[in-house]
């Protein structure tokens, strides 16, 4: 298969699936949780290469380990765990940027999907698959939390299991994501499509449908630019969401 | 005949005791209004009663029966991207029980359907709670009464729907109340409650001035309900 195809589908996937699971994540007002999450992943990726496996699998097991560890935090209600993930993700950064390997490092900060793999394509048509398929199965439940958690439980939703469902989807979507924008960039894959959606659409179904097309859009489009201009593909992708989002911002209605 | 829910002896400690000695029952059909202070335990007796804060004592409802829960001031953000249809959708219930609820609370209407859940006003959106907790058909709606956002006629509204509902569909209801006058109008049982049990039983019976300053200080006497008054406790 053609690299660059092959690139601009697996960089498309990721746009959709982190575009779908970010309008979640940022009606949870977790964007920024995938930001730093991403972080925890370094370490993961860092150990991987030094042991010759496929980074993904290193960064996705930290991510786990991470959202379980979020997920238990959560529970506990007399810690602020905004403070005690704040400490975690930036040591996991600093032991990451330690170990990593010097000629790997900039790939594992900024993303680089020109050196994606045919094995790397299917696991994430089947990851991407996985979200979208789980997710429509949480959502009454995922944003019965966000409105009241009384009214969730209440109605006899399982909260606590909705939540560790979610976070591990958001470790799998930000662990794919790595890949396209980094380490670094890999938050604004989650926010700018779903923040740009929020501004034009009035009810459920339209943001989320939005708001993984505008991920798969700026995906492509960046991934496209990027080609033509011989760069790397991570920063054109969140800079062509930047101008997305101020599309949206300029057509918007008040609804 | 059996109660629907029998409460003996509950008690709920946070950091102190909020709510000590609380016992009362309820039966099919009535309308039991807890009223007390501000920060009386009213809201965490109804936490209690739904499972959702951990509590001493017994509360036992009556096996399989279905409680429906109307939370008090919601707040929706405005910018949540739901509408009315969608939130109402979240409970699997087939069209014709979903369009019966919203003719029952007055929100079947295409405009106000497509709006944002946020956007609805402070009545329409208790209407759209009750509606939504109607939608399993419930035995007991317990519903924690709002202290903002709903005018004086808002208020009257949402009590008159209350009765019918409870006329219509042998209802239970359980309301936590700041109104004195609507306590008297509409509930066939009270419980009194200021961090320990003060009253309960018919409301004409029990709330004499000796409760009423129990639970509100001396002057509260004053508040004793005269049949054309407008009695409003101002938390």
């Amino acid at each position: 298969m053609n690299p660059f195809l092959l690139q601009l589908f697996v960089g498309v996937l990721v746009g959709i699936g982190a575009g779908y699971l970010g309008s979640f994540m940022v009606l949870r007002r977790m964007s920024l949780v995938g930001d730093a999450l991403s972080h925890v992943a370094l370490p993961g990726i860092a150990i991987a290469l030094l042991i010759g496996v496929n980074p993904f699998i290193g960064g996705f097991f930290a991510l786990t380990l991470a959202v379980i560890g979020i997920w238990g935090l959560e529970r506990k209600t007399t810690l602020p765990p905004e403070t005690l993930v704040g400490i975690l993700f930036t040591i996991s950064l600093a032991i990451g940027l330690l170990i990593t390997p010097e000629p790997e490092l900039l790939e594992a900060l900024f993303g680089d999907i020109t050196k994606i793999g045919v094995f790397d394509a299917i696991l994430t048509l089947i990851l991407t698959s996985t979200v979208l398929f789980v997710m429509p199965r949480i959502i009454p439940g995922t944003i019965l939390g966000v409105i009241s958690p009384d009214l969730a439980h209440s109605a006899r939703f399982k909260l606590k299991n909705i939540n560790l469902i979610f976070l591990l989807m958001v470790a799998i979507v930000v662990a794919l994501g790595l890949k396209v924008a980094g380490t670094l960039l890999m938050g604004s894959l989650v926010i700018i499509p779903a923040a740009a959606a929020k501004n034009i659409s009035r009810d459920l179904t339209s943001y989320t449908r939005l708001s993984a097309f505008f991920g798969a859009i700026t995906a492509g489009t960046g991934i496209i630019a990027a080609n033509a201009f011989g760069v790397v593909p991570g920063p054109i992708v969140v800079l062509a969401g930047g101008l997305m989002f101020l599309i949206t911002l300029a057509v918007r209605n008040d609804f | 005949m059996e109660a629907l829910l029998t409460v003996d002896q509950v008690g709920v400690k946070f950091e102190r005791d909020v709510l000590k000695n609380v016992s009362f029952d309820l039966h099919k059909g009535e309308v039991l209004a807890v009223i007390g202070p501000n920060g009386a335990g009213k809201s965490v007796l109804i936490r209690a009663l739904l499972g959702l804060v951990p509590y001493s004592g017994t509360i036992s409802w009556k096996k399989d029966a279905h409680i429906g829960y109307v939370p008090q001031r919601i707040a929706v953000d405005t910018s949540l991207p739901l509408s009315v249809r969608e939130f109402f959708a979240f409970k699997k219930a087939s069209k014709g029980t979903i369009s019966e609820v919203l003719n029952a609370v007055g929100l079947n209407d295409e405009r106000i359907l497509n709006q944002r859940l946020g956007t609805l006003s402070g009545g329409q959106l208790q209407r759209a709670m009750i509606g939504w907790s109607l939608i399993d058909h419930p035995d007991v709606l317990l519903y924690d009464e709002p202290t903002t956002g709903i005018d004086a006629g808002g208020e009257e509204a949402i009590y008159l729907l209350l009765k019918r509902l409870q006329d219509e569909r042998r209802l239970s209801v359980i309301v936590v109340s700041h109104d004195l006058n609507m306590v008297y109008r509409y509930a066939t049982k009270v419980v009194c409650i200021n961090g320990k049990m003060v009253c309960f039983g018919h409301p004409q019976e029990v709330l004499n001035s000796e409760a009423l300053s129990h639970l509100y200080g001396h002057e509260a006497g004053l508040y004793e309900h005269h049949h054309d008054s407008h009695t409003h406790i101002k938390n």
